[in-house]
């Protein structure tokens, strides 16, 4: 019997969720609200600017927006079967929202690689 | 005779159920739409992107983002994007002590342990990213 991919898949789900759940709020709050509102001062931006170009720094990010998109993958595909009743369509549905995954952890790689 | 009957293959009964089902109970309309938080984690990700290339590009590109995302259209959605994203951290956080079951010795650590070990890391990664980017 074939192995089953759940488990692989079912990993960078859960990963995705985790990550976000932790990390996802406080980006947003500070990033794309209190700082453009001048909430908040925010870094100098030389700092800010050496920071997302510190490799550690897009290694971390690129880890965290492909675990983001297998988090979204997973939810948006059972979505699909349990919201829409798509289970007859499978392997359309797990080949399209995975593919996207995959595109978006392949472009944020090629982004992220170039900054710096 | 009725044409569609055929002898050994009787119709199955199967209740056709609405495109829309999950809007008819809150419980239900609650799952897809944490499912749903997903949509927006994978929108919030594009745009750590994005602003990280603004930032690489130096800080007239970074300026002009900025004055983007304080209009005030932009800002309501991104607040609406919050509320979103802290009903999946919400959500999640509280389904973790039923899908991690974590062992010290042979003895079972308590849901509530646990839960609130998820929390307390939510707050430090909160304080740790805001630090990072504020305070430092």
């Amino acid at each position: 019997m074939r192995r089953s991919r759940e488990p692989i898949i079912w990993a960078l789900f859960g990963g995705g969720g985790m990550a976000s759940a932790f990390f996802m709020p406080v980006l947003i709050l500070v990033l794309f609200i209190a700082m453009p509102l001048g909430w908040v001062q925010g870094a100098p931006f030389a700092e800010l600017q050496a920071l997302v170009r510190h490799p550690l720094t897009r290694l971390g990010l690129f880890v965290f927006i492909s675990l983001c998109w297998f988090h979204w993958a997973h939810r948006f595909r059972y979505t699909l079967y349990d919201g829409l009743q798509l289970s007859h369509l499978n392997e359309l549905v797990a080949v399209i929202t995975y593919g996207i995954a995959i595109a978006g952890t392949v472009v944020g790689a090629v982004l992220l690689w170039g900054v710096g | 005779m009725n044409p569609k009957y055929r002898p050994y293959y009787p119709r199955w009964y199967r209740k056709r159920i609405p495109i829309f089902w999950w809007l008819q109970k809150r419980s239900h309309a609650a799952f897809i739409g944490r499912e749903l938080t997903a949509v927006f984690v994978a929108y919030a990700a594009i745009m750590l992107v994005v602003l990280v290339l603004a930032m690489d590009r130096g800080q007239a590109a970074f300026a002009e983002m900025m004055d983007w995302l304080g209009t005030p259209a932009v800002v309501a959605a991104h607040v609406l994007v919050l509320c979103i994203l802290l009903f999946h951290t919400i959500t999640w956080l509280n389904l973790a002590p039923m899908a991690i079951v974590v062992k010290l010795g042979d003895r079972k650590v308590p849901a509530a342990a646990v839960l609130i070990g998820h929390y307390a890391a939510w707050v430090a990664c909160t304080g740790g990213v805001a630090w990072l980017l504020i305070w430092r």
